[in-house]
């Protein structure tokens, strides 16, 4: 269930609106929906996450219904219906990665970052979750961080403090 | 040493750019191809034998044939890259070090078929991967590859890559259609199939990724050429997924027919199992097939040695055998708890069901409730057969095969582990903090044979 968050206008920037010009170019005329997936993922990109205000706009920029909009952003777990840390450590939990050390892994984040799944740090740069798995089964265990999806892989605990420290100096 | 033909330069230094590539022989199969007529091109890819490298297996050169060529209808090609399945990860490994060979792949795929649009829609964790296919379509654009009038043969075609929202079940390639027409995954009800009413209702063939790359060679040699690698039905090279406890995970290109004992413990391609271990159970296909204990593994039911191919995987069918599914192959050494292991699956499945259907929505959740009790000490003996129970009512009576996916695992860990279920059951404490170790699953065959009819 899409949960709604206090409302807020937002602006999308020019370059953005580029951005969405060029996505729905790659579709026939008419079928401009198709750009939805890629375009949520640059508002994401931008903001931070899907905010109800920015899902609207979305659907007026695409010329369809909010609701065909928020059906989808609440679909694919890709997409944050809330506000994240800065960095949103993504941790695979699947079966492979849990052969080789992935649930301690994610027992060592909580306690290295002092938040639960899903929460966020006092001062915004953080929140880790589980997610299921990322493809990368043979460099586990992993984990990624968003917008651009960097992969860090063949993790253990030191590796995974050393790449909070850097994150938080960065 | 098998045969490369996917890999084969993968190790040469900007295989990943234009110019490295076509020194090392890429685009040929693009200048082959469109000499030839488009009829000819699924000739070829019909003669290799090639079969779906996605997971189903089904014949690629069928596939196609099937396509509906409406007059004044477009037709579409999609490429799977929506990898997902657990422990699959082949996919990704392509298109981040030799991107060319899909791109090279898709334009000989997209004249074979007539279509002048089409995708790769690639799972949207991975957009690292999105960024190098649309820097390699750059290239070969510039380089009169793709656009209009490729190589003055006046075929036009424009390539574009689509992320995906992070969902499994856009693997299947209905929701995947779905999923690139800017809504939810929920699989379509078939008939109509793709190759009727497929993209915006037009006819679609929906490939994976490897599939597509394999249509290079195949044109570059001929299909016979390609046939003559592997064994039986099961032809040419497969890319092979290693993971879980092995010396050496990664991906492996091998020649079907490869025996599994081989491809498990020899320094050319996984070097057996780490830290002095014994291998205690593999899936051999991705989480979606049925787990085997290790003797099962390396030997059929009679003692013949198992080989990585579509037919001797599957052989004995699920009471003794699994499928290669996706070349997902994940290994469990004696200190794994086929329980957890189980249960974590189930809980993907549950996760993944896209809801539509009762049976796997509902029951997914059910086998990750009942699972969970099993693991952490609370299970019933009952548990164990109700978990059976549900696996047989939601496989087959859905929509799209995640049903059935999500099914198996459940049911054939039951079925050749019952011993440790029930472990669970009599030693909930004792399970807590112990495994129950390798039991008789690495004993010689007959042994096993026994277990399994229990």
């Amino acid at each position: 269930m899409l949960k709604v968050e206090e409302q807020q206008s937002v602006e999308f920037s020019p370059s953005l609106i580029e951005k969405f010009d060029e996505i729905v170019l790659r579709y026939p005329p008419g079928k401009q929906k198709s750009g939805l997936l890629p375009i949520l993922h640059e508002v994401q990109a931008a903001l931070g996450w899907l905010s109800p205000a920015a899902m609207d706009k979305v659907a007026g920029y695409l010329d369809i219904l909010s609701i065909e909009v928020y059906e989808v952003a609440s679909f694919y777990s890709m997409y944050f219906l809330k506000p994240q840390g800065k960095y949103m450590l993504e941790v695979c939990r699947t079966g492979p990665c849990c052969l080789v050390g992935a649930e301690k892994l994610m027992d060592h984040i909580e306690q290295k970052l002092g938040v639960k799944e899903g929460e966020v740090t006092p001062d915004g740069l953080f929140s880790w979750r589980g997610v299921e798995c990322l493809a990368a089964c043979g460099y586990a265990p992993v984990l990624q961080i968003g917008p651009e999806y960097t992969f860090y892989e063949n993790l253990n605990e030191e590796k995974v403090d050393k790449l909070i420290e850097d994150l938080r100096n960065k | 040493m098998g045969r490369k033909l996917l890999l084969e330069h993968i190790n040469v230094p900007g295989i990943n750019t234009l110019e490295v590539y076509r020194q090392k022989g890429g685009y040929r199969a693009v200048e082959k191809a469109l000499k030839m007529t488009s009829e000819e091109v699924v000739e070829e890819v019909k003669k290799s034998g090639l079969r779906g490298r996605g997971g189903a297996g089904f014949p690629t050169g069928m596939k196609w044939s099937f396509l509906a060529k409406p007059e004044g209808v477009a037709r579409y090609l999609v490429c799977n890259a929506d990898e997902s399945e657990p422990g699959t990860f082949k996919d990704r490994y392509l298109m981040t070090y030799i991107p060319h060979a899909l791109i090279e792949g898709m334009i000989v795929s997209s004249f074979a078929l007539g279509a002048h649009v089409s995708y790769i829609y690639v799972r949207g964790e991975m957009m690292p991967q999105i960024r190098i296919l649309e820097r390699a379509i750059a290239e070969a654009k510039a380089a009169g590859f793709l656009g209009k009038n490729i190589l003055g043969t006046g075929y036009d075609l424009e390539l574009y890559v689509q992320p995906g929202g992070g969902a499994y079940i856009c693997g299947e390639e209905t929701a995947l259609l779905e999923s690139l027409e800017g809504k939810r995954g929920n699989p379509r009800i078939k008939p109509p199939f793709p190759a009727i009413a497929g993209l915006y209702g037009c006819p679609t063939v929906v490939n994976n990724v490897e599939s597509i790359a394999a249509v290079v060679p195949i044109i570059n040699d001929g299909g016979e050429e390609y046939a003559k690698i592997g064994i039986g039905r099961s032809t040419g090279t497969k890319l092979i997924s290693a993971s879980g406890n092995l010396v050496r995970p990664g991906v492996y290109e091998i020649e079907l027919g490869l025996p599994v004992e081989e491809f498990i413990y020899s320094d050319e391609y996984c070097g057996g199992i780490p830290n002095g271990k014994r291998l205690k159970a593999t899936v051999a296909g991705g989480s979606s097939v049925p787990v085997l204990p290790a003797n099962l593994t390396l030997k059929l039911a009679n003692g013949d040695p198992r080989l990585m191919s579509y037919e001797s995987l599957s052989e004995g069918g699920f009471a003794t055998g699994t499928m290669l599914g996706s070349g997902g192959f994940i290994a469990f050494d004696e200190d794994q708890c086929m329980v957890r292991n189980t249960w974590n699956f189930s809980r993907f499945y549950h996760h993944e069901s896209c809801g539509q259907c009762s049976p796997c929505r509902e029951g997914t959740g059910w086998m990750e409730k009942v699972l969970h009790r099993l693991e952490y000490g609370h299970g019933k003996m009952s548990d164990i057969d109700l978990l059976v129970d549900v696996s047989k009512k939601i496989e087959g009576n859905t929509i799209c095969p995640l049903g059935d996916a999500a099914a198996w695992p459940v049911a054939s860990a039951i079925r050749h582990f019952r011993d440790e279920f029930e472990w669970h059951v009599k030693e909930p404490v004792k399970s807590l903090d112990t495994n129950y170790g390798l039991a008789n699953y690495a004993e010689p065959i007959v042994k096993a044979a026994i277990t399994t009819e229990n």
